[in-house]
């Protein structure tokens, strides 16, 4: 294409698209957005996937950025297409996924009639997008998408709406690709302050008891190595939120695996007695603190370094607060470190006490009673066996969730995409197609729960339309499990509205669609049906029968101090909480 | 304490609308907001004035700069600010109220901008607390409508 070139609207979408390096997006056309199915139709290098509901095509795009680091792109049309993407845009913005969400919008003129399929698009998005857009002439079109791109993906990373009305598509423009950005408002600050730093290195060589407590930051920074060193060198354990998961590898030593109310008993009793917490790329989320007051009381210092200024003392006042990048202020911090005296053995009777707790609260699971029954927990640990813990693994949300983050030990960032923030049942099968089509190298494994999966199984058609090779692994308990499990221990097992028993053949379905449809009852199938799985290059749903009643330990109910863990080592008794 | 916010944002469609929103969603209570053309045509300025008792204004400002639109914010010094509101005022004054509001009127430097056989409308501008003091001295007399500008406000000096 030559610098300048004359086209429509639409075909400038494609072209800028293309400019960005986006080869791929998810989509479903409707009546406004032809115009760029037409353009689409011509396209070379971008391709598109045809989803079968547009919430699946904004998971997929959200999926597809986790797994890969780039920008996800999904495309609807105006009105209910536009709206279908509500959720998945939410979802990646709670989780600070870079995306770009294009939406159609009606004719310019109609705007504001309450034509059809209208919606005011970026006024619903407005609360849950880091930008949008509402375009205004054709002519705009390459600048928007290149500011849409550069606003999704640094900083804090997330959605950006282009709602795009279908005047727009039509219209002429003369293309040229921006090479150059003019966005006075936004400059993300990268370097963290030389002093600060300096004060948090200082910090951390006088720690007797350390803790890293490390998030989602740490992943879309690209910060795991510099994080790694930065352990090592001081001897710090390490604990991870859930969407900081993979950004140390829970094989080594110094990993406590999650914290929170899922999270394990050494992780969440190290963050209570440590005396110096370093924060990064975190948020303080309340699933995360439990009870604020109650949270890290032991902690002299409080580091928190983030991309986000404004997150800094939202929830935590940070003694030495870092605004900047992960891996700058990781590196900086390191190159600090190393100038400065490490004393050995400093933490080792830290160490040692975390060793002493890792020993004694080992996570641990009752066989199933029933006949014919799997232990969740056991089927998530053949997983990790039959894949050599080298999978992608993407999860829906719920128990099995749960189970995902406690019996796999994670070892590379992106390895685990999970709908973290939002909590959105439905995420699991559309997010793993688009990981499975990032990261075609490697096993992609949805691990689902029998809810969460009939929420968006209608993606299996896309998975065999594009022969999208996921294991689809549901640990069927008939229940909602997570909600049951909540009246189970708070409700008095009044069991309201989560019985699910009766549900389709998933066997059957799988088939139904065209994809590979098996059934496990017995522990010694469990591996041998995902090696088959596997092995069969084709998209596969496995339907696990697990017990129905079982529960997610350990657990600190909603609002409550660590110390108020249930099942550290048996369940016991609950009492009582809040959502 | 009060703080006084001159926010200067990009002038484009929705702007207004992503402050407001976000304010709305954040839970942050506005007492006034004021926006205007600026001495850049590209830019306008916003007077937001928020209660910092109620509101970390730490917060405030963060999640505002958050706002792409959003190019610079300044947590105006109170003891270096000049503030003033617009507000006109509709009175009643039949018979000899209306020498009493003339006096009033008179004293707080407000115009008499319309003259009806029985009423008046006063434009009156200055710092919050006196219009204040302006209606609380109308008020007996039979204050009928009232609209206000909310703050407009700059620091003094060059800064």
């Amino acid at each position: 294409m030559t610098s300048q070139t004359k086209m429509k609207g639409a075909q400038a979408i494609v072209a800028s698209l293309e400019a960005e390096g986006c080869d791929i997006l998810f989509g479903f056309p409707g009546g406004v957005v032809i115009p760029l199915y037409d353009a689409l139709y011509d396209a070379v290098k971008l391709r598109h996937i045809l989803v079968r509901h547009e919430q699946g095509a904004v998971h997929a795009a959200d999926g597809y950025a986790r797994a890969t680091g780039k920008v996800g792109v999904c495309l609807a049309t105006s009105g209910p297409g536009a709206t279908n993407l509500i959720t998945g845009i939410a979802n990646a913005y709670l989780d600070s996924i870079p995306l770009v969400a294009i939406t159609g919008q009606v004719r310019a003129d109609l705007i504001g009639t309450d034509a059809f399929q209208e919606a005011d698009v970026t006024g619903i998005t407005l609360p849950i997008v880091k930008h949008s857009y509402l375009v205004q002439d054709a002519a705009e079109i390459p600048r928007i998408i290149h500011e849409a791109f550069h606003i999704a993906s640094t900083g804090r990373p997330g959605p950006v709406v282009i709602d795009v009305p279908v005047t727009a598509l039509l219209g002429e423009l003369t293309y040229k690709a921006p090479d150059s950005l003019n966005l006075a408002g936004y400059k993300p600050t990268v370097k963290g302050h030389v002093k600060q730093i300096r004060a948090a290195a200082r910090a951390i060589l006088e720690a007797e008891r350390p803790v890293l407590y490390v998030g989602g930051g740490v992943i879309s920074a690209g910060a795991a190595d510099e994080l790694h060193a930065v352990a090592e060198l001081v001897q710090a354990p390490v604990t991870t939120t859930l969407m900081g998961l993979g950004a140390f590898d829970e094989r080594l030593p110094l990993s406590l695996g999650m914290l929170g109310m899922h999270g394990t008993v050494p992780a969440n009793y190290a963050v209570h007695e440590c005396d110096v917490l370093v924060g990064i790329g975190v948020r303080f989320d309340d699933r995360v603190t439990g009870k604020l007051s109650a949270f890290a009381p032991q902690a002299r210092t409080i580091i928190h370094i983030d991309v986000d200024p404004a997150e800094i003392g939202k929830n935590v006042e940070p003694s030495i607060p870092i605004v900047g990048d992960a891996r700058h202020v990781l590196a900086a911090l390191l190159d600090e470190l190393r100038s400065s005296t490490v004393t050995p053995g400093r933490t080792a009777a830290w160490l040692a006490r975390i060793a002493a707790w890792q020993d004694e609260f080992k996570l641990r699971y009752e066989p199933p009673t029933g006949e014919g029954l799997l232990a969740p927990q056991f089927v998530i640990e053949e997983i990790e066996r039959v894949t050599a813990g080298d999978a992608v693994i993407v999860t829906d949300v719920g128990q099995h969730q749960m189970w995902s983050t406690l019996y796999f030990k994670y070892r590379f960032p992106r390895q685990w995409i999970s709908s973290g923030g939002l909590g959105t049942m439905g995420f699991g099968l559309p997010a793993a197609l688009g990981a499975k089509l990032g990261r075609p190298d490697k096993t992609v494994i949805d691990v689902s729960g029998d809810g969460g999966f009939q929420m968006t199984m209608q993606e299996l058609a896309t998975a065999v339309n594009y022969d999208i090779p996921v294991v689809v692994c549901i640990l069927n308990n008939g229940y909602l499990g997570m909600v049951r499990q909540w009246q189970d221990l708070f409700w008095n097992k009044r069991y309201s509205q989560t019985c699910i028993a009766v549900q389709p053949d998933f066997v059957m379905l799988a088939e139904a669609f065209g994809a590979k449809g098996l059934r496990v009852t017995e522990p010694g199938q469990v591996g041998a049906a995902l090696r088959e799985a596997i092995d069969s290059g084709r998209p596969t749903v496995i339907d696990f029968k697990t017990s129905p009643e079982e529960n997610v330990f350990p657990m600190v109910p909603a609002g409550q101090s660590i110390t108020e863990l249930i099942g550290g080592k048996a369940p016991r008794k609950a009492r009582g909480a809040k959502s | 304490m009060k703080h006084t916010l001159s926010v200067l944002v990009e002038n484009k469609p929705g702007v207004l609308t992503r402050v407001a929103g976000l304010f709305a969603r954040r839970g942050f209570n506005i007492q006034s907001l004021a926006v205007g053309a600026s001495e850049d045509p590209n830019l306008s300025r916003m007077t937001i004035v928020i209660d910092g008792a109620e509101h970390p204004i730490d917060q405030v400002t963060k999640q505002l700069h958050k706002l792409i639109n959003v190019v610079k914010i300044r947590d105006l010094d109170p003891q270096s600010l000049v503030a003033s509101e617009l507000m006109l005022i509709k009175v009643a004054a039949e018979g000899e109220k209306r020498t009493d509001v003339l006096q009033i009127a008179e004293i707080f430097k407000a115009k008499i901008v319309d003259v009806e056989r029985r009423s008046l409308v006063l434009r009156a501008v200055g710092a919050t607390d006196k219009l204040e003091a302006l209606l609380e001295m109308l008020q007996p007399i039979g204050v009928l409508e009232v609209t206000r500008t909310g703050i407009i406000a700059l620091g003094r000096g060059r800064g």
